[in-house]
């Protein structure tokens, strides 16, 4: 007993981590385990009978699968769109010293330190007032605007830990500026930019609440998923929330072996 | 500041006006490069803060139009009538941010000191509920919370519920539709915005400072609370921040865990303005909201002391 004791005591900071990963993945596990259930009723609450149904036709509910591409689709040009524009002010900031540059941290910062039902409910006033019709363009200006400040403060970190001789050496080898930046700023940038990248694509795919703000009647895939919380949620959900996992673990792992592999060459 | 560039000049050039026209626009660099984003931040972000703000000040209604009569009664119509949902949405967002940073740091803990080779693995673990639908896990905690389910079969027969009850964190044998379940699923939703900022700033303490507090005869608690933690405050302080504000400003968790009886402010706001389609009154919460949440910021950063963080 009291060698058990002791063993707690000097595992308790694992045994405590370990439960809170626990309880982060507990949904997870909840989701993939009743992606193979069978509900009787409209809900998928509780557990009735194991089935594959839902995995051998995950579009079989209307409209889920037209939201998922509607989604997938909107999350790749916001991303596109707050790639390029973020990294290009990651730069300035990054490099430059110039007047506006307080007022241009600040004005990043606040879409970040602001709740998202404030953005999204004073974007949707304007459009409301400026008589735009809200659907694919409007929820992709808004996603657009908060994943910018996420790409800035990712690709400036990047950019500011970059040695600056590299460059200057690189101009010192006869490099022509467009030269230098192609073959030794963006690739050593480039991490900053692909982490930027992926974190607004999840940012855009699984926005909900500027999304309900700014959709009008256009329905994205997070916005499915809240409308069956009320009509009924089919199996099909926890089919693609299962997929999203397992595609997520699995693109982390390939990037990391990428990367281990490139390193030890 | 001046608007010189931090690279070296060019080298020795020749001729004058040539050299002046390029440094001319070397200067205008940085501000080209900003111009397309700040822009869309501008028009698309700040503009509407601006717009919203004359919005709050507005009478009408949808069929005559709104028009601005800087009615200000209605930030106290509002605060007045919807004062029990601001008071909840900071206490539920605060004692999430606490469970965060109570349930967070142990994780953050083990990845950065003892996960050793497992580290990347755990930290797969954290960041991929990232990329699955938030609403579908959240939706989840629907199945584990469920009535007759197993968590609460367990806590009943521990008295754990007649405890909760008794506190007001739940009623009768239920959990679903208590305070507890929207705290429960805060504190699930944001626990990685804990959990990554924390784990930042403990991977750059150095483990020698660690071998020196054991050295000292420090015990294993005396350096936690004399070492560890103190150089982990950035984490903390980022955490929370990161932590709170979007909890307080959160309607989904209250809307799919709750019932009426805990509405935030966010359902508030949103019902105003998707439902009600009272602009005004969502306006003018929503202005109640932002600038609570400042100012609690700006307290917040300035008892910390970590300033440099924003």
């Amino acid at each position: 007993m009291r060698a058990v004791l002791r063993w707690l005591r000097r595992h308790l900071v694992v045994l405590a981590g370990l439960a809170t990963l626990g309880y982060l993945l507990l949904p997870n596990l909840v989701v993939l385990v009743f992606s193979f259930n069978k509900p009787n009723g409209r809900f998928n609450y509780a557990w009735q009978r194991f089935s594959t149904d839902a995995w051998t036709d995950p579009c079989g509910v209307a409209d889920l699968c037209g939201s998922l591409g509607l989604s997938l689709r909107i999350a790749v040009w916001s991303t596109l769109g707050a790639t390029v524009l973020g990294t290009m002010i990651a730069f300035a900031l990054a490099r430059y010293r110039f007047r506006a540059r307080p007022a241009v941290n600040t004005l990043i910062f606040l879409p970040m330190a602001m709740p998202e039902v404030v953005m999204a409910a004073s974007l949707a006033t304007l459009f409301l007032n400026m008589g735009i019709r809200f659907g694919f363009w409007t929820i992709l200006i808004a996603h657009v605007m908060f994943c910018l400040s996420f790409v800035v403060t990712a690709v400036k970190a990047r950019v500011m830990s970059m040695d600056p001789r590299l460059e200057q050496a690189a101009q010192d080898l006869y490099a022509s500026p467009a030269q230098t930046f192609l073959r030794v700023t963006l690739p050593i940038a480039a991490p900053g930019i692909a982490a930027g990248a992926l974190l607004s694509f999840a940012l855009s795919f699984d926005d909900f609440i500027i999304t309900n703000f700014n959709a009008g009647s256009t329905v994205t895939f997070p916005m499915f998923v809240w409308g069956s919380a009320q009509r009924g949620t089919p199996v099909q959900i926890n089919v693609i929330g299962t997929a999203m996992f397992l595609i997520a673990v699995l693109c982390v792992l390939g990037a990391q072996l990428l990367s281990g592999r490139r390193k030890r060459s | 500041m001046t608007t010189t560039t931090e690279a070296p000049p060019p080298a020795a050039p020749e001729d004058a006006p040539e050299v002046r026209g390029r440094a001319t626009r070397k200067r205008l660099v940085p501000y080209w490069l900003l111009l397309p984003g700040i822009l869309w931040l501008v028009v698309f972000f700040a503009a509407p803060l601006v717009y919203q703000a004359s919005t709050s000040v507005q009478t009408g209604s949808l069929e005559e139009g709104f028009e601005v009569t800087w009615h200000f009664a209605t930030y106290w119509d509002a605060l007045g009538e919807y004062w029990p949902q601001f008071l909840r949405s900071v206490g539920y967002a605060a004692t999430a941010t606490v469970l965060c940073l109570v349930l967070g740091y142990p994780l953050a803990y083990l990845i950065a000191f003892k996960a050793g080779r497992w580290r990347n693995v755990v930290m797969i673990l954290v960041i991929a509920p990232f990329f699955t639908s938030f609403l579908i896990r959240t939706l989840a905690w629907k199945t584990i919370l469920a009535d007759g389910g197993p968590v609460v079969g367990v806590l009943n027969s521990l008295h754990v519920l007649d405890v909760t009850s008794w506190l007001g964190l739940t009623e009768g044998q239920r959990l679903l539709a208590t305070p507890l379940a929207v705290v429960c699923g805060l504190t699930y939703n944001f626990l990685p915005f804990m959990v990554l900022p924390l784990y930042t700033s403990l991977e750059r303490i150095d483990p020698r400072l660690h071998e020196a507090a054991g050295d000292l005869y420090a015990r294993p608690a005396t350096t936690f609370r004399r070492v560890t933690f103190p150089l982990s405050m950035p984490g903390v302080v980022a955490g929370t921040l990161l932590t709170f504000i979007p909890a307080a400003g959160d309607y989904i968790n209250a809307e799919l865990l709750g019932s009426t009886d805990q509405k935030m402010i966010g359902n508030v706001i949103q019902s105003q303005f998707l439902r009600v389609l009272d602009y005004p009154t969502a306006a003018a919460l929503s202005f109640i909201l932002m600038a609570a949440i400042l100012a609690m910021v700006t307290l917040y950063i300035r008892k910390s002391g970590t300033e440099d963080l924003v």
